[in-house]
């Protein structure tokens, strides 16, 4: 089968590849650019571990031919670490409010919650849980899940007062 | 030094050991995308394997066309049964002593069941080739019932078996039986049962579910012909046993095979067993001399990968019109599927069904089960429980609830005055086991209290008065359970798979610099182990939990043990890195003994160092000790710093908790709202109560799927319904109740730490306590016993049928 030239911005930087017009984007993304950290969990769009962020919505990348992203911008969990190789607020809290058990949905759920928060920047708690009820957990039961999330947006809008130090700012910027 | 002025409190909290919420260390990983699972390999020149599989439950194949498929570009190799006949692999042994087809020999026992293995260079081509193989077959009669598998005139599923009066577990007394497992004493709980106050019936089903973990199964296989070595990354929860089973049916020599279960996503049993996707992967890595990766599709892991449950549990409960059990009888009948692949120890054909005597003190008590075959997936794997311990916790439960209906009695209260005491312990139970450690009362009287289970009734019955008075179309549920697990598998006087006693191991390595690596026999999915076992280490010999590295899952590097399932790796292995930390610590009291110019029996171990007796201010910290141990000449002490333990538990842990959920139930529309659940734990020493928790609240939510709508559910002709998660419910955070935990301490008292483990207790408990708040809210109009899994239509049935519509 004739293969077609791809390319978008991943993560702020541009690649590109060839890949047949059938190729998935959860496919493109791990086999051909070797982005691992959207998961493969069910490949019918019910489970969200392949959850990406394309053009400021959230998107899962298996139910999305790699052709239907050129020309995207596109950011996976990969994309969601500071600069300077710290956690960015939402992996952060995650950890810190253990909201992760084996890890398997956790890029799909933090590229979501990320996404949500620019939705939605003071959530409820009742808003966390439907806000993220495309992204299943097998470990958790949500509840650390939802509770890291309100923590990151409580963070993240306190970063956010004037009075905030630019150190802070930068943290924001990448969590952003 | 800033290390001197601190106390020793302060020293022992650096430390991060047992008792601390310690963060993870494995999400750091984690949540940057940066874990390593086995689709995750990518290999030079590496292929993928994909399966035809059958669309009939039960066929005989009369003939498999690869031409078209092997022209399919891409496409390497097509394996049949006839290919890997010539190997002896076209077949393999279970885990519970009977064998699996690896691929179709002749005919299909179920639906989804493998046919064909295709090779090809990557998955799409893969997918092209599975379509293009032609296989032509014949349908026969299905059988997806077990009692009706039992016929005398029902369909022979199993013709490998003709004329096999024997099976691995005893007699067969039919072509579609596979054994018959007793406990207890039949004749003297016949007895009991003839001349009780009373005596409740109940036939108690436990639906087939499946675990589901988010990651499917698979592995990548790699054949070095230049070496000789195979390398076997894969799903594995038992990755050595994996290996010697390997070695065992494939005939390469053990040290030439290397197994490596890199990060898991989620195991709950479902990645226990041994299933074709590997054999095939192996040989088609031979036969290319290339890589090959196989993982499963969501719906070939539905399909045809570890179903768990499936036991129809007919029970008989007699009691003293005060409500004194006085005897338990259950004969259960198990749908097995084509094949008994069941992991259960090997002598326990229906594992721990017989801890179905439950929490309490019943006198006499007998356990019959029988298993079947059905044209159903092979499976019966324990689905986040030790060995088929939830379905022995859901019958008990059950049976507690449909007695106190027929007393007329509050069902906390027939519990309160059955439960075994705490003077009791160590508790010689009926069927067999003996119950380490115990305080039911306790946990019971402060879970009651916590929920305020007085004026929960009291709402309840008012609820109830405005529903009579057309006010409401809402009742409330209220949800009792008292489970005890038995985790921990076990003495290896009496637990073994394919002969592999089930002990489990831990080395423990200190550097010169005071740091340390230690390696398991386990392998986490998720449950945290490079967290806590690091601080069992830490408070054993004082080295912080920071310092040490932990690894699992490399064979050719971990010490050998029998994996992670069944909540035993803190009860064994756990108690094998106490063990290994103590060989270090006895070994460092010696170094510092001589370090500090004293006899041995005048030094003792404080926190982190071991301090001369008397004299506070003269020690030797570990730090020192390790750096001694690889730089001094020690008379009479080997150097370095390293210890290995295999640990052999002298008995089971039996963890145990008390749970009571709120339910809200709409009689009109079926739907619930779950208002509350309490969750008591008691796991013994708790290392990390961070991560008990989060276990509690997964645990949890798996219950709460199984028990309101998860199922996997066949039509008659053997089709699989239930094979997306379209189908399949996997609660979302919309729907996942909120929990409340809460604990009680027990330790265990042989255990080096007194932990029991958590991992399942949640599953466990949780089933029986939604079912029963589901039961509970219908008892007033009469209903005993509706089947799980309760969704919407189930429960609006129950109203329907009490006449609850008008």
């Amino acid at each position: 089968m004739s293969k077609m030239h791809i390319k978008f911005h991943l993560n702020g930087q541009e690649v590109e590849g060839l890949a047949e017009p059938r190729m998935l984007l959860i496919h493109f993304l791990r086999e051909n650019l070797k982005v691992t950290g959207p998961h493969i969990g069910c490949e019918t769009s019910h489970c969200g571990a392949c959850t990406v962020d394309l053009n400021g919505k959230s998107v899962k990348s298996c139910t999305l031919f790699a052709c239907q992203a050129d020309g995207a911008a596109i950011t996976t969990v990969e994309g969601l670490t500071n600069p300077d190789g710290t956690l960015g607020v939402l992996q952060e809290m995650f950890r810190e409010h253990h909201g992760l058990q084996c890890g398997f949905c956790t890029p799909g759920m933090i590229t979501r919650a990320h996404r949500l928060l620019q939705e939605n920047p003071t959530p409820t708690e009742e808003e966390v849980r439907f806000g993220i009820s495309g992204n299943l957990c097998r470990c958790t039961g949500y509840q650390n899940i939802v509770k890291a999330i309100l923590a990151a947006a409580e963070q993240l809008n306190a970063h956010k007062a004037p009075s905030s130090s630019e150190a802070v700012g930068q943290n924001v910027e990448a969590a952003e | 030094m800033k290390d001197e002025v601190q106390s020793p409190e302060e020293r022992s909290a650096g430390l991060k050991g047992l008792g601390c919420s310690r963060k993870r260390v494995e999400d750091v990983r984690f949540t940057q995308g940066r874990g390593n699972y086995v689709d995750d390999i990518k290999l030079d020149g590496m292929l993928t394997g994909d399966f035809v599989r059958s669309p009939y439950a039960h066929a005989r194949i009369l003939s498999i066309n690869t031409e078209a498929a092997l022209a399919v570009p891409g496409v390497l190799a097509v394996l049949t049964a006839k290919d890997l006949e010539p190997l002896g692999l076209h077949w393999m042994p279970t885990l519970a002593g009977d064998k699996q087809m690896v691929l179709a020999d002749g005919k299909v026992l179920f639906q989804g069941q493998e046919v064909a293995y295709v090779v090809a260079t990557d998955r799409y081509a893969a997918a092209d080739g599975v379509a293009a193989v032609e296989v032509d077959y014949e349908d026969l009669p299905v059988v997806t019932d077990p009692f009706k598998a039992m016929d005398p005139d029902a369909p022979v599923l199993r013709e490998d078996l003709a004329g096999q009066t024997e099976g691995a577990h005893g007699p067969r007394r039919h072509h579609n039986h596979i054994f018959t497992w007793e406990q207890g004493d039949k004749a003297a709980t016949e007895a009991v049962l003839a001349e009780a106050d009373v005596v409740a019936e109940e036939m108690v089903y436990y639906h087939r579910t499946h675990p589901m973990p988010l990651e499917t199964c698979g592995c990548v296989a790699s054949m070095d012909k230049v070496t000789g070595k195979l390398t076997l990354w894969g799903t594995f929860q038992a990755p050595h046993a994996v290996r010697t089973v390997a070695s065992l049916i494939s005939g390469i020599a053990e040290h030439n095979i290397r197994v490596i279960s890199p990060d898991i996503g989620g195991g709950f049993g479902n990645k226990v067993g041994v299933y074709p996707g590997y054999v095939c992967s192996i040989v088609a890595s031979i036969v290319t001399g290339k890589p090959v990766k196989w993982v499963e599709s969501r719906m070939d892991n539905l399909m045809s990968t570890a179903f768990a449950r499936d036991y129809w549990m007919q029970g008989k409960i007699a009691a003293t019109k005060e409500g004194k059990i006085t005897g338990l009888w259950c004969h259960t009948t198990a749908d097995h599927g084509g094949f008994d692949a069941c992991a259960d120890p090997t002598k326990f054909p229906a594992g721990f069904m017989n801890i179905c005597t439950g929490s309490y003190d019943i006198p006499v008590a007998y356990l019959a089960v029988d298993g079947v075959y059905t044209n159903k997936a092979p499976g019966g794997v324990a689905y986040r429980c030790s060995f088929r311990v939830t379905e022995a916790a859901y019958f008990i439960e059950r049976m507690i609830e449909v007695l106190a209906i027929r007393l007329n009695m509050d069902a906390a209260e027939l519990r309160r005055i059955n439960f075994i005491r705490k003077d009791q312990f160590p508790y010689q139970s009926a069927l067999g086991w003996e119950y380490d450690s115990g305080d039911y009362h306790t946990a019971w009287e402060k879970a009651l209290n916590a929920v305020g289970y007085d004026v929960l009734r009291r709402e309840q019955a008012e609820r109830l008065e405005a529903f009579k008075r057309g006010e409401t179309r809402k009742l409330i549920g209220i949800g009792l359970t008292h489970f005890t697990e038995i985790v921990g598998a076990g003495p290896v006087k009496n637990c073994d798979i394919l002969g592999l006693g089930m002990f489990d191991s831990c080395e423990i390595r200190i550097h010169p610099t005071g740091s340390a690596i230690a390696r398991l026999g386990t392998i986490s999915q998720g449950q945290g182990h490079a967290t806590t076992f690091a601080q069992i280490i830490a408070s054993e010999i004082g080295i912080p939990a920071d310092d040490i590295t932990l690894e699992e899952g490399d064979t050719d590097t971990a010490p050998y043990g029998l994996g992670t399932y069944g909540s035993r790796s803190t009860p064994v292995a756990g108690a094998a890195t106490a063990m290994a930390a103590r060989k270090i610590r006895a070994k460092a009291q010696m170094i510092a003994a001589y370090l500090l110019e004293v006899h041995d029996d005048d030094v003792e171990f404080e926190v982190d160092r071991f301090v001369v007796k008397g004299a506070p201010e003269r020690f030797k910290t570990m730090k020192e000790i390790a750096f001694a141990s690889y730089n001094q000449a020690i008379p009479g002490v080997e150097p370095g710093l390293e210890a290995v333990s295999y640990y052999d538990p002298p008995n089971m842990t039996y963890p145990f908790g008390a749970y009571i959920c709120v339910m809200e139930i709409d009689v009109d529309t079926g739907e619930h709202e779950v208002r509350s659940f309490y969750a008591l734990d008691d796991c013994g020493t708790r290392i990390n109560p961070m991560i008990i928790e989060g276990q509690v609240h997964g645990g949890a939510t798996e219950g709460y799927a199984i028990a309101m709508g998860q199922e996997i559910a066949y039509d008659e002709m053997g089709n699989h319904k239930t094979a997306t998660l379209m189908d399949f419910f996997v609660p979302t955070a919309w729907e996942t109740p909120h929990y409340t935990t809460d604990f009680t301490v027990t330790p265990s008292p042989h255990h080096p730490i007194g932990a029991k483990g958590v991992g399942e207790s949640p599953n466990v408990g949780s089933v029986p306590c939604f079912s029963n708040a589901v039961h509970d809210a219908f008892r007033p109009f009469g209903l005993v016993q509706s089947h799980m899994p309760h969704d919407h239509w189930r429960i609006w049935k129950i109203a329907e049928d009490l006449g609850l519509h008008v």
